[in-house]
């Protein structure tokens, strides 16, 4: 089993697009199975129409919770909690005020659960996401919805890639295709742990090489071998050129452009990746993409 | 007031919209040493919160005054006091430490920097020591203030750099505060829309820009009770999705931005969108006098 991730650094360069296609023509040579690292924003499923077969709870980290008939309002937990989690609340059943947690603020360190001298604070665990398994017409697919504002993005993302792993495994599957958040935090950290090789999806942009070259240092920093291909390269040809000058400075491959088609978005309406709703040159140059990157895995 | 612009999904446009609603407010003021006429603008700030990968500094190209380390305050034990009873290991959410008989193993990865480990050590063994995980950086470009945080590659903690970033909000020296959010729906974009006044989420019109911008909503409006208006960019692409869900939902669609070949490759070479096609000065103009009289109708509404 071989396993790729697709990054991109910035968002919105095509990573998704870029994975589904690749997923497509994979398939039709090979087993395939799927994971979506993008826990947050999940798009995956909207190309794939995905059959689910289990879905499971994610709970994860821990929520400061404070009992208000207890809470004596003395404001200890306020001073030791960093995130800024605890206010206190005026004119309570008491009539002494009593603390509040914020719990978009609350990383559930429990500090102040230690502190508090009534032990009026308890620490509830998080309802924090779900996670499904689901078949696709291109293979297995796991992907998961982290709630919003929940943490714990990258304990996420290792379950979605461990239960892919295991059905990779289970299955004898060629490929583990994992479409990968954008930024280079903890779920792009997670997202690339164990890949054989990742591609990024960069466009002609001054913000697109920006982050690509911070993707790249990340890539180094964890031994990932990347590939590079540039999206929309016909928006900007000389950035096009500028960017792939720089890749082969660097000695990363670029494995190919993709030209900006308005058929990709058309496919997307349609639920469907741009190979299988057109020939023409975009799917094409996804055609040598694939080429490129199933080399490249060897 | 702090308008924060967010999106859900990546690439629809936010630092575009981010940066030129800031040129555009700050075009409002009246020049000090010219005549004084003119509206009364506000003096401006924009802080990029996207510490993964800013790029607002590639559009507005401002001059950096002033750095700072940023990161978390790690546990340092000192092992002269320690007697390895193993507390610290046991109050520790995260799991950062491992007692061992003669020995106290720190992961400092896995460290948020809460404090409680120091909190209730018997012996009073562990001190702290700030562990630099961003940079800090600020400045201006123009009549605009400018801040940054960017998190150092390899780092996985967003959020210490966004927290240290937001204590530059000065709502005192500046009427508008514009935080340019990363994408997602996670805790850094949680922590860049918490204590703003309003949230300013910029979509594109496909299944994927819907689809995301429903998980801004549940987000800004339903969790953080935030009110909530829609850019549409690249209107013209795509399908009617979001428009017929913005009208389901009572949100407002504050702008529209056509797909346009020209926006493209202005913004591909980091001109800002006002600067490169000045007729979109007056619409970036209107834009923020509508969500300085929706905010203010808010706040009246909730007193």
């Amino acid at each position: 089993m071989k396993q790729l991730v697709v990054l991109s650094g910035k968002g919105g360069t095509g990573k998704t697009t870029v994975t589904a296609a690749l997923a497509h023509l994979a398939s039709q040579q090979a087993s395939v199975v799927l994971a979506d690292a993008d826990v947050d924003a999940a798009n995956l499923e909207l190309l794939l129409a995905p059959e689910t077969r289990e879905a499971h709870d994610f709970r994860a980290g821990k929520l400061a919770v404070v009992d208000a008939e207890r809470c004596q309002g003395c404001g200890r937990c306020r001073e030791v909690c960093r995130f800024g989690g605890i206010s206190i609340a005026s004119g309570s059943t008491n009539g002494k005020g009593h603390c509040q947690v914020d719990p978009a603020a609350c990383e559930g360190c429990a500090a102040c659960f230690y502190r508090c001298p009534e032990h009026a604070i308890r620490m509830v665990e998080r309802f924090a996401g779900r996670w499904c398994l689901s078949e696709t017409r291109f293979g297995p697919l796991v992907h998961a919805r982290l709630f919003a504002g929940q943490e714990n993005s990258g304990k996420l993302v290792t379950l979605v890639k461990l239960k892919a792993q295991e059905i990779c495994l289970a299955r004898g599957a060629d490929y583990l295709l994992v479409d990968g958040p954008p930024g280079i935090g903890c779920p792009v950290i997670a997202a690339c742990s164990r890949s054989d090789l990742a591609l990024v999806v960069t466009e002609p942009t001054a913000a697109g090489a920006h982050d690509l070259e911070r993707t790249l240092r990340l890539l180094d920093h964890f031994r990932v071998p990347a590939l590079v291909c540039v999206n929309k390269w016909d928006v900007n040809p000389r950035r096009t050129e500028r960017i792939e000058r720089d890749c082969a400075d660097r000695g990363v491959a670029v494995v190919g452009r993709i030209s900006f088609d308005t058929v990709v978005t058309e496919a997307m309406v349609r639920g469907a990746t741009a190979t299988e709703v057109s020939d023409g040159s975009v799917s094409r140059e996804l055609g040598l993409i694939w080429a490129g990157v199933k080399a490249a895995l060897g | 007031m702090i308008v924060t612009v967010a999106s859900g999904k990546g690439g629809t446009g936010k630092t575009t919209v981010a940066t030129s609603l800031a040129l555009a407010a700050a075009s409002l003021r009246p020049r000090r040493e010219r005549d004084g006429q003119g509206e009364h603008g506000p003096a401006v700030q924009l802080l990029d919160c996207d510490v993964e990968e800013p790029n607002a500094h590639l559009y507005l190209r401002p001059s950096l005054e002033a750095r700072e380390e940023v990161g978390l305050l790690n546990p340092v034990v000192d092992e002269a006091r320690c007697t390895h009873c193993g507390r610290c290991a046991e109050v520790c959410a995260y799991h950062a430490l491992a007692v061992l008989p003669r020995q106290v193993i720190f992961f400092g990865e896995l460290c948020h920097g809460c404090g409680s480990c120091a909190l209730n050590c018997p012996e009073q063994a562990i001190r702290e020591e700030l562990r630099v995980t961003g940079l800090v950086e600020t400045g201006h470009s123009g009549d605009v203030a400018f801040g940054q945080g960017t998190l150092t590659v390899g780092e996985a903690m967003a959020v210490p750099v966004i927290r240290a970033l937001k204590r530059h909000v000065d709502r005192h020296a500046h009427a508008l505060a514009i935080l340019d959010a990363p994408p997602g729906t996670a805790c850094p974009v949680v922590e860049c829309l918490r204590g703003a006044d309003y949230a300013l989420l910029v979509t594109e019109p496909t299944p994927f820009g819907l689809h995301d911008l429903k998980l801004a909503v549940e987000v800004a409006r339903d969790e953080l009770s935030l009110p909530v208006g829609v850019v549409v960019n690249r209107d013209g692409v795509g399908d009617h999705g979001v428009d017929d869900y913005c009208r389901a939902e009572g949100i407002l669609i504050l702008l529209r931005i056509p797909l346009d070949r020209r926006i493209a490759e202005a913004t591909s070479e980091g001109v800002p969108l006002v600067v490169a096609l000045p007729e979109y000065l007056e619409q970036f103009q209107a834009l923020y006098r509508r969500i300085e009289r929706i905010t203010g109708i808010e706040k009246v509404l909730s007193r």
